[in-house]
Parts: structure tokens; C-alpha cells; sequence
């Protein structure tokens, strides 16, 4: 019985040690900074292209990069409540609705003049506060065994309607669907988007996350989904063994289903490594950064110094995506006409 | 005794203990005093027109019905099994006993994750329900096992004398007495139930926490967020107070001198075949399927799911947040178990009472809470692993505290004072006799706060310090993305993990229901 009160003592007295050792390692990361500097990234894109473009950028700077993963919203919100104290330098996301959030809140430096150079207009706010660093399409996703092509929607207005109903998943809790509702408020009005969205809830399977709506259209529990381009392209690269059932289909003709949306990159007002931070950027739309967008397993649109995109996506400019200035979408009012909608 | 200022230097420094556990029970309170005050400052109006809504009577109705189905399936299969193993004769029965506690080495999101991983389709409430039942039933069943092997068989034998069958036995003499036991158990399940995220996020069911999680992806800390944790609050106060209704003040110890004679098992006689394969079918859905769902994912994995930049990181940083939590939450139970032992009136059970509420709260509200609290009001400690252990010490403090309590009570104060008569200092009285007694007690109350921290999902992600990554955040970013295979190290290790620490809580179990 004394023998097992003292080994257990003793575990208690290894753990005391272990766990101090551990704890001081993980309370001070800000005294073992190398030479070349570091900085915080907090990271909405998907964790493995932000990896890949963080572990080339140390590779060739040798500033080492922390990075905190959330989603769009979630860190603009973030980083608003942080305010002037926020540990981040870079944000990065996948949509620009949280960008814009950021900026109106004024909370972004201004983009490097060399930077804003790399990346056509098309891509980056007219105020440049933040950087276009990527792109992504929205895409019909459906099962042509149960859709005939004659009978596929003509735009994605046509979704709320009746003989829709129960037949297309979406991933309404995720950024991404709710930057195209952020392109469809801005494009059709306040009260028709409040009427999509009614219609919408009616008709929608959800799905937590695009790459499950699509998953779900693969297995035949569902007709269709919409999703962003990048998720079939990937998957059909890697064993299409969630997408050999699935046909992309682009509504093109400017619709609001054919919104391309930027993914956006901004330096923090408060970074107190603004050097490193914007070199960060600099790397990311530059030549090296944009090529891992063209042969890494992201196959999001590459959008800077003239790297052509992977080979496989339907070229950018056969899209026909309507032209909106992403500084104009507004995340606050999706989130509020989702919630009012019962999305939420 | 100390406190009123008998004798001088008195080791337990009473006074320092009350105002130590008084500080630690405002701290405590932190979650619902959040809840509280966001409620108050939204405004009447913006808090009518979040909280009426269609979005929350859906969640509303998704929740209860989350709890009135699975509770009743988790009584039953936790006394069942409990019975079975502890009064029939069923072959095997010492094995059976372990056994009907091992899910609770499997952690819910991982079970939900191997059984969505292998049945795609599987969602909605029929799917909380089958993987919260198999994940929360031994809950109920390591108390009732607990105390059914405790009952005094007397009482049964002079029922069973006065002319009642084995069945009216069971229901009129037996299950009474589990009451407690029962009550317990099922608030337990209960408030899983409500708090947790991971599992029923991975199938699609929509419950409050999950709920809040999706707010907190879209806002922050937004309003419809908080509003859904102030009901989800509510919920759980709601079941607190059923809980204490339910057990009522009836006592149930046995207070005849002599020991206890030792329980009848019944004969099951041709009834043995149904039940084997009854507890098998339990066993195989709840233990075997997501083990075989995990290792189907390692290998087909392979090697390459084995990245050591990823895998070591995640789990020395959750080794280090477990043991150190562990430490904390024991070391800040002590002050409390020491009143509530040594120096019990009104006061020490007010402590424990606001102890028991914040026990209550779900990990999304405590994250949601801190993460606010330390923006607002101390941003020197903002996204430091200070604030995600101060979490954890608040939703695992109980754990430690019925441990410590248990062990203390064990400990009596005469002990230190004849130490003390044969002089030994005050303090050297107290670190040799008295916390050299109730050691092997606290080291089972950090065992227990250790695996919850492993386990710990929501208010880890909201939390984290930059650039953490613990086992179950690497896992739910890994699943969350479909990478399945991805995901099945982190799966694993968490089960490994959890084993030992589930074995402490069975051999506990049966000790504390002798106090």
C-alpha cells in the first residue's frame, strides 16, 4: 500500500517537472526569435496551402511565422475586439467580405507599393489596404445520373424555387457560401436576397463544409450542391473518391452563381513587425508564392505576377464572373439576413 | 477550530483558506456572470427578436429530444449492465464489469468520427442518439455497478421473504436504492449532452452547442451567440435543480453494526445466452467499431500520416497542458475540500454549490466567456496558455474536488494533532501526515482532470494560444477536411491515452461508493 502511495507521489512529482518544462517552452516563444524576425499569421485559409506558403517563405527569409487558423469571420471579428492590442501581423482569408470588415474598421496598413504592382486591379480593393493573394469560382456541383443537363438551373436565383426543394446541399455555416450571398446582396438588393434565403432554408440540405456537400452528392444523397470550384478540382486530383460521380457546372453569363471571390491578404496598423509582414505578402503574390497556387494541391485561381493558373481549372476569364468590387461586400449584414432566415 | 482562534499557528490557516476558496468561487462564477451580463447589456428588444426565433425552437426541440431519447436508452443499458455483472451469475461477470466501462476510453467525437467515417449517411437526431448512447452509457453505469455492489442484501432478503418475486424485488427494493446513483449518472449524461460540440457537428445535428460554434465561426463573439449560450445556460441550471429534486434527502447507508452480508447473485440459468450476446452487441457497437474505424483509416494511411513536425508537437503541447492542468486544478480544489472537510457549515457549501453550477457550464460558454473577459479586461494574458489552463482548472474542478473531499475525509485531523504532540512543527504535521494521506485521492482527482483536458474540444479552439495544436484540435482540423485517414494518429492516441485513466475511474468508483 506504501509502495503505490509513493510511486504515485512520484508520478505526481514527474508530472510537476515535465509539465514546467513544457509550459515555459510554450509561454515564451518571443525569446528564441531568430535573427531575420517573426510574425503572427492568423490564417482563414485552408491550414495546408497557408503551410505552404509559410514553410517557402521561411525557407527563403528565414523569418519564422506563428500561425493562428480560425475562419474569415471568426478572425475579422477577432481582430476588431483586439483592436490596437491584436497579436496578429497578416490576415489571411479565403473570401473578401472579412477583409473589407478589417478595413472599414481601420485596422489595415497600407499594401507595399511593389506588392499592389504584382496583382492586377481586378484583385485587390481600389483602396488597397489588402491583396488579392488567390481566387476560387462558385460551381454547381450535381449528379448527372439524377439532373439531365437541359434541366440544371439557369441561374442560382432558380435554386429557392419549389421543384428545388430537397434536391442541393450547401455549406451555409462556412465562409464561402456566405461570401456569394455577400455577392448576391450586392448585386440584387437587400429584400431579394432576404427572399433567396427564405427559399433557400426550405430547399437546403446543410452540410458542414463544401468538400462534405460534395461528398454528399457523390454518394447519391442529394442531387447537387454549391461549392467553390477547388473542392472537385482536388479531389479528382488526388482518388476521386469523393468526386467520380460529380459533374462541375459554371452559371456563367455574369450571374450571381458565377461570383468569383477574392481571397484576400492585409497587414495589421498595430503590427510591430510591419517589415516582415509585408514581405509576407510580397512573397505570397509574388512569382514563387502564386506558383505554389498553380502546381500545389490548393487549385485555387493563382492571381499574381502573371502566374498562369493550373492547367486543369477552367480558365479565369471563360467564367463570366460579374464584376463587383469586393470592398462592397458586407459580412455584418449576411450574417444578420442568414440568422433572420434561420441559416444560422 | 483553527479559524476561531484556538491555538495559535495553526497549519491549516483557516482564515487564508477561506478567503483563497472565496476568490477561487468568484472566479468560478466568471461563465455565468458573462452570460448574465451580455444578456443585460443587448438590449430587451435585440434579446426578444435573437431568442424567439423559429432557428431557436429548432435547436430547442433538437436538444430536448437529444436528451429524452438517450437518456432513458443510457438507464437502461448502464443499470442493466450493472446488474447483470454485479447480481446474476452471468459467466465472465469480474471481465463484463471493466468491460461495460471501456467506451468511455473512446472520446464521443471519435466514436461519432469512426462511425461517420464508415456509415457517410448517417446524421440527424437517430445518429446523436445511437453515438451518444454508446459513448455516455457506462456514465450511469460505473455509479449504479458502484453502489448495486455496496446494497445491503439484508433488505432484499426481507422482501424477498415477505413474499416478492426476483422482478418485484429488483423494482421495489433495488432500483429505489440506486436512485442516487441513477440521478447522478444521468445528469452527467445530461450535460454531455448539451456541451458537446464535436461529435454531433461531424453527423450533422444540430444541438445549441453546436450552434454556438457556427455563431462564433461567423461573429466572434457576436450576439445570436451569446444569446444561444444564455439558453443553453438555462438548460443546464434547469437540470441541476431537477438532479437535486429527483435525489431528494432521502439516505440509503446501512447503519446495523457487523458486515454486510454479500449479495445473491441470481441464476440466469437459460436466460445466459441472451444476455452474453445482449452485452457482445453493446461491446461490438460501442468499443469494437470505431477501434476497427480507426485502424481501417492507419492503414490505409500508411506511413505518411505519420508526420512527426505535426505529430510530436501536438502531443507534447497536450501532455504538457494535461499534466500542468491536472497540477493547477488540484492544487485550487485543495482550499475548497479542506472547508468543505474540516470546516463544514453554510458557508463552505455555498463555495461548493457555485462550484457545482459552474460545473455545469458547457466548454463553449467558458470559452466564449474568457476569451471576451481577456480582450476587454486583461489583454497582457490574451491568448496565453494561461487562460486556456484557467479554463480548464474551472470546467474540470470538480473532478478533483470529489477526489480531494474523499481523500481529506479519510485523513483525520486527530492524526496531525498527535503528530503535532510529539513535536513536529505545525506545517511539517500537515505536509507529512495530512497530504501524505489524501495523495493517492488527489493523484486519482488529476488522473481524471488529465484525460478531460485531452479530450477537451470547444474551449480549446476558442482559447489556444498561437500556434498550439493539441491531439484533439490536430484532429478535428484533420477531419474536418475529410482527411479521415489524416485524422487516425490523433484518433488513436487520444484512445491509448484514455485508457489508464478510465481504468483509475472504475477502481474509484468502487471505493467511493463504500464512503
Amino acid at each position: 500500500m506504501t509502495i503505490r502511495k509513493n510511486v504515485l507521489t512520484g508520478l505526481a512529482l514527474l508530472a510537476t517537472a515535465a509539465l514546467s518544462l513544457t509550459a515555459c517552452s510554450s509561454d515564451a516563444p518571443s525569446t528564441d526569435a531568430s535573427d531575420a524576425g517573426e510574425i503572427t499569421v492568423y490564417n482563414a485559409q485552408h491550414e495546408s496551402l497557408a503551410k505552404e506558403w509559410v514553410d517557402a517563405f521561411t525557407a527563403e527569409t528565414g523569418i519564422k511565422v506563428t500561425v493562428r487558423n480560425g475562419s474569415d469571420t471568426e478572425m475579422s471579428n477577432q481582430i476588431i475586439q483586439e483592436g490596437d492590442a491584436s497579436p496578429a501581423d497578416v490576415f489571411l482569408t479565403e473570401n473578401s467580405p472579412a477583409m473589407t470588415q478589417v478595413e472599414n474598421a481601420g485596422l489595415f496598413a497600407d499594401i507595399d507599393e511593389a506588392t499592389v504592382e504584382q496583382v492586377p486591379a481586378d484583385f485587390r480593393p481600389s483602396t488597397n489596404k489588402w491583396i488579392g493573394i488567390a481566387a476560387r469560382s462558385t460551381v454547381f456541383v450535381y449528379d448527372a445520373k439524377k439532373i439531365d443537363e437541359d434541366q440544371l438551373p439557369q441561374s442560382m436565383l432558380d435554386l429557392e424555387k419549389p421543384e428545388w426543394k430537397g434536391k442541393w446541399a450547401a455549406s451555409p455555416t462556412g465562409a464561402d457560401f456566405q461570401a456569394i450571398v455577400a455577392a448576391l446582396l450586392e448585386l440584387k438588393g437587400e429584400e431579394a436576397t432576404a427572399q433567396w434565403l427564405a427559399g433557400m432554408k426550405e430547399n437546403v440540405t446543410a452540410y458542414k463544409g463544401n468538400s462534405t456537400a460534395m461528398k454528399a452528392v457523390n454518394a447519391g444523397e442529394i442531387d447537387a450542391a454549391l461549392i467553390y470550384h477547388y473542392y472537385y478540382y482536388g479531389d479528382q486530383a488526388k482518388t476521386g473518391e469523393n468526386s467520380k460521380n460529380v459533374t462541375p457546372y459554371y452559371f456563367k453569363n455574369e450571374d450571381p452563381g458565377a461570383f468569383v471571390s477574392v481571397s484576400g491578404g492585409g497587414v495589421l496598423a498595430s503590427s510591430k513587425h510591419a517589415e516582415q509582414a509585408q514581405e509576407f505578402l510580397k512573397f505570397v503574390t509574388g512569382k514563387k508564392g502564386q506558383e505554389i497556387l498553380k502546381t500545389g494541391t490548393s487549385f485555387e485561381y493563382a492571381v499574381g505576377s502573371d502566374v498562369a493558373s493550373n492547367e486543369k481549372l477552367v480558365p479565369l476569364k471563360e467564367l463570366q464572373a460579374p464584376s463587383i468590387d469586393p470592398a462592397k461586400l458586407d459580412s455584418a449584414k449576411v450574417a444578420e439576413l442568414m440568422t433572420k432566415a434561420g441559416l444560422l | 477550530m483553527a479559524g476561531k482562534g484556538g491555538r495559535p499557528g495553526p497549519p491549516s490557516g483557516a482564515t487564508t483558506l477561506v478567503i483563497l476558496a472565496t476568490l477561487i468561487a468568484a472566479f468560478s462564477l466568471v461563465p455565468l456572470g458573462y452570460v448574465a451580463f451580455m444578456t443585460l447589456t443587448t438590449g430587451w428588444d435585440t434579446v426578444m427578436e435573437l431568442v424567439f426565433r423559429p432557428r431557436v425552437g429548432e435547436l430547442l426541440l433538437n436538444t430536448i429530444l437529444l436528451v429524452v431519447v438517450t437518456l432513458p436508452l443510457c438507464l437502461v443499458l448502464g443499470v442493466g449492465g450493472a446488474w447483470l455483472v454485479e447480481r446474476t451469475d452471468l459467466r465472465g461477470h469480474r471481465w463484463w464489469a471493466l468491460a461495460l466501462a471501456a467506451p468511455l476510453a473512446i472520446p464521443a467525437f471519435v466514436n461519432s468520427y469512426a462511425w461517420a467515417s464508415t456509415i457517410p449517411s448517417l446524421a440527424g437526431l437517430g445518429a446523436g442518439t445511437l453515438i451518444a448512447t454508446l459513448s455516455y452509457f457506462p456514465l450511469i453505469y460505473i455509479p449504479v455497478a458502484a453502489t448495486l455492489g455496496r446494497l445491503d442484501p439484508a433488505i432484499e432478503q426481507s422482501a424477498a421473504s415477505l413474499g416478492l418475486g426476483p422482478w418485484a424485488v429488483f423494482f421495489r427494493v433495488v432500483l429505489p436504492q440506486l436512485r442516487i446513483a441513477m440521478a447522478g449518472g444521468s445528469l452527467l449524461v445530461a450535460l454531455h449532452l448539451l456541451s458537446e460540440y464535436g461529435a454531433f457537428a461531424m453527423i450533422r445535428f444540430d444541438t445549441f452547442t453546436t450552434a454556438i460554434m457556427i455563431q462564433f465561426q461567423s461573429t466572434f463573439n457576436g450576439a445570436a451567440g451569446n444569446m444561444l449560450a444564455s439558453v443553453l445556460v438555462l438548460l443546464c441550471l434547469l437540470l441541476l435543480v431537477s438532479e437535486a429534486k429527483i435525489r431528494g434527502n432521502a439516505r440509503y447507508s446501512r447503519v446495523g453494526s457487523g458486515a454486510q452480508g454479500l449479495a445473491i447473485r441470481m441464476r440466469l440459468g437459460r436466460h445466459e445466452i441472451g444476455a452474453q450476446s445482449l452485452l457482445v452487441a453493446v461491446l461490438v457497437l460501442s468499443v469494437c467499431v470505431p477501434l476497427y474505424s480507426v485502424v481501417r483509416w492507419l492503414i490505409a494511411g500508411g506511413i505518411a500520416i505519420w508526420d512527426p513536425t505535426e505529430f510530436f508537437p501536438a502531443l507534447a503541447q497536450t501532455m504538457g497542458y494535461g499534466l500542468t492542468g491536472a497540477l493547477v486544478t488540484c492544487v485550487v480544489a485543495f482550499p475548497m475540500a479542506f472547508l468543505a472537510v474540516r470546516h463544514a457549515n453554510w458557508f463552505s457549501k455555498l463555495l461548493e454549490l457555485s462550484n457545482y453550477i459552474t460545473s455545469s457550464m458547457p466548454g463553449i460558454v467558458v470559452g466564449l466567456a474568457f476569451v471576451t473577459v481577456a480582450i476587454r479586461l486583461v489583454p497582457g494574458i490574451y491568448q496565453s496558455a494561461y487562460v486556456l489552463l484557467a479554463a480548464y482548472v474551472l470546467l474540470f474542478l470538480p473532478r478533483a474536488l470529489v477526489n480531494l473531499r474523499a481523500g481529506l475525509s479519510q485523513a483525520p485531523r486527530e492524526l496531525e494533532e498527535a503528530a503535532r504532540s510529539l513535536g513536529r512543527s505545525p506545517a511539517v504535521a500537515f505536509f507529512r501526515v495530512t497530504l501524505r494521506l489524501c495523495a493517492p485521492a488527489a493523484a486519482g482527482g488529476a488522473a481524471l482532470v488529465f484525460l478531460a483536458i485531452v479530450n477537451e474540444l470547444t474551449a480549446t479552439l476558442l482559447l489556444a494560444p498561437n500556434g498550439t495544436r493539441t491531439l484533439a484540435t490536430a484532429f478535428w482540423a484533420k477531419s474536418s477536411e475529410i482527411d479521415y485517414a489524416g485524422a487516425a494518429p490523433y484518433a488513436l492516441l487520444m484512445i491509448l491515452i484514455s485508457i489508464p485513466m478510465t481504468y483509475v475511474l472504475f477502481q474509484q468508483s468502487k471505493k467511493a461508493a463504500g464512503q
